[in-house]
């Protein structure tokens, strides 16, 4: 295997009683798309936060690109090469693309964030980052719309702009289709796809059409436990994962 | 001002960070014209230009919080008025220079403002409006007790104004050039890298925060920065009415700022310009009819929220493109 960029060791979050996520182990290979997927509360959208630094580890041990973070708050992964997209979009809706851009720019660089006077303009590098991250996502020509006047599928491909703008190793991103129409769906896939190879990919999604046409490898959560772990063909075909998505009760 | 705000906005597009060649010589017209004004105004009309100078200045300093941090402060009424007791108490107990006395007043009403900002910047919404409200009372609760320094009910009466200023023109022009130097500071402020990241706590603090942003520490430095421009504003007023009482930091005055910034716009900074203007000729002009001018002003506010919500600016601003289309 190559080396692996993420490794998760017996990962568990839980709240109270309830154990959201319950000893996961993980490892992801350096370039690799992977989805997790998973019916339901299965502890999809919770083990991303506790890769993301949102929700800490209860226990357990995480370890991105040779640095130990489980313990590590958000801004400190992201300085680190870890970007997350949200289930919600959440942007700056009265700013507009350009200035959205900037701000998610700035937060791990700070070294013009208390220019209290100082004049509006980019400097030459972040505008050529911020051009390119919008190139990616295919929306290159609206970076003076104002964000609220986009549709949604637009705002969901800024989404990934903004994670994308401070140049991640690693990129989280979480239901990236979800409420988009047919055709937004295939926009944001094909942006997902032509995606540099280098930055690592993990990818949560109800769609498994979509999702198993994006990704090389896929972990199938299960109450808050690794199911299933196999390739996009395997999964497809597996009996386990059908029980779980399907709900067939065997031993009811 | 109208004109002015009207044509720099929407902000030109980046590579163009200074004045642009249209807005420059426009802003500089605006001025001329508010120069020129004391030779039609009667003296008296100066005195009410030279205040809704002053009160659009603290005006703005509220709209940097409201308009582009998303904070409404009840308190810059009272942040204006330590300005002005220090500046008053300072020429006419100590008998200290006016300039010394001015900048005594400025620095008072920053370090007041820190204070405020510490305890204030971690709330949002109503709260932040309530613990803005109860810092500003405290602080007119003092100035109407500790009677030995502030002179209680009865105030302070001084001469706070330099003798070269005491004419009513002169001083008036030596306001102009305050207000149009801090509004340059303020318009730039809120231009700035740092005055866009106020505009992203306003619109979602949580991205703000999940970006690596330490939101409160900006928040805090956004509050002291536009207490500086309250201060100014309140170290004017000392030398404008040479009096201080406490109804100088009472919460009507902190409200008055508020409604000036809203009747003219929130978030169009020289709104506010608009709104000290039509506040104060409303208070002087109707006050000459009737007795029961407060309604009126009331009546007006009502009249504004119902058909200009955004603001006498803001609703101009939205009627522009329209036609242009």
């Amino acid at each position: 295997m190559l080396d692996p960029i993420l490794t998760l060791t017996d990962v568990v979050v839980s709240f109270a009683a309830l154990r959201a996520v319950d000893g996961v182990s993980l490892s992801v290979p350096r370039g690799q798309r992977r989805a997790i997927i998973g019916p339901n509360g299965a502890g999809k959208t919770t083990l991303f936060n506790a890769i993301a630094g949102a929700v800490p580890p209860t226990s357990g041990r995480i370890v991105f690109n040779g640095h130990v973070v489980t313990g590590l708050p958000p801004h400190r992964r992201s300085r680190l090469g870890i970007s997350r997209t949200f289930q919600i979009t959440n942007l700056f809706p009265t700013l507009s693309v350009q200035d959205n851009m900037i701000l998610a720019l700035r937060g791990s660089s700070s070294s013009r964030l208390f220019s209290l006077f100082g004049s509006p303009d980019m400097e030459a590098n972040e505008a050529r980052r911020i051009a390119t991250a919008l190139r990616a996502t295919r929306i290159a020509d609206r970076a003076d719309v104002i964000v609220k006047e986009m549709s949604y599928g637009e705002q969901r491909q800024l989404e990934i702009a903004i994670a994308l703008v401070t140049t991640p190793h690693l990129l989280l991103l979480d239901e990236p289709a979800a409420g988009l129409s047919p055709s937004e769906r295939s926009m944001i896939a094909d942006v997902i796809r032509s995606l540099d190879r280098d930055i690592t990919v993990i990818i949560i999604e109800h769609d498994m059409d979509l999702t198993l046409g994006l990704v090389d490898h896929v972990t199938c959560l299960f109450e808050g436990r690794v199911l299933v772990e196999e390739p996009p063909e395997g999964i497809r075909r597996n009996a386990k994962v059908q029980e779980v998505y399907l709900g067939m009760p065997r031993h009811a | 001002m109208t004109i002015n705000v009207l044509t720099s906005e929407p902000l030109p597009p980046a590579g163009t960070g200074g004045l642009s060649g249209r807005t420059l010589v426009i802003a500089a017209l605006i001025v001329a014209a508010a120069a020129a004004l004391p030779l039609v105004l009667s003296s008296y009309q100066v005195g009410l230009a030279t205040e809704v100078l002053i009160f659009g200045v603290l005006a703005m300093s509220i709209d940097i919080l409201a308009g582009f941090a998303g904070r409404t402060s009840l308190g810059h009424g009272a942040i204006f008025g330590i300005s002005t007791y220090v500046v008053v108490y300072c020429s006419t107990q100590l008998g200290l220079h006016p300039a010394v006395a001015f900048a005594l007043g400025v620095v008072a009403a920053t370090l007041a403002a820190a204070i405020f900002g510490l305890l204030a910047v971690r709330a949002s919404g109503v709260y932040f409006l309530l613990l803005t409200l109860a810092l500003g009372m405290i602080v007119w609760g003092v100035c109407l007790r500790w009677s030995q320094v502030t002179g209680g009910e009865n105030g302070m009466r001084a001469e706070a104004r330099p003798a070269i200023l005491a004419n009513q023109n002169t001083f008036y022009w030596s306001v102009l050039i305050g207000t149009v130097i801090v509004s340059f500071a303020m318009w730039r402020l809120v231009r700035s890298p740092f005055g866009l990241t106020l505009r992203g706590i306003r619109d979602s603090e949580s991205r703000m925060r999940s970006l690596g942003y330490n939101v409160p520490l900006h928040l805090f430095i956004g509050f002291t920065v536009s207490g500086f421009f309250a201060g100014v504003a309140g170290a004017f007023y000392a030398m404008f009415n040479n009096f201080v009482s406490p109804s100088t930091v009472a919460l009507a005055n902190s409200v008055e700022g508020v409604l000036m910034a809203i009747v003219g716009g929130v978030g169009t900074l020289f709104g506010s310009f608009i709104g000290a203007a039509a506040i104060v000729t409303l208070q002087n002009v109707v006050s000459g009819y009737t007795e029961r001018w407060q309604m009126i002003l009331g009546l007006a506010f009502v009249v504004v929220m119902i058909f200009a919500p955004e603001g006498i600016i803001g609703k101009l601003r939205a009627m522009v493109p329209r036609k242009t289309r």
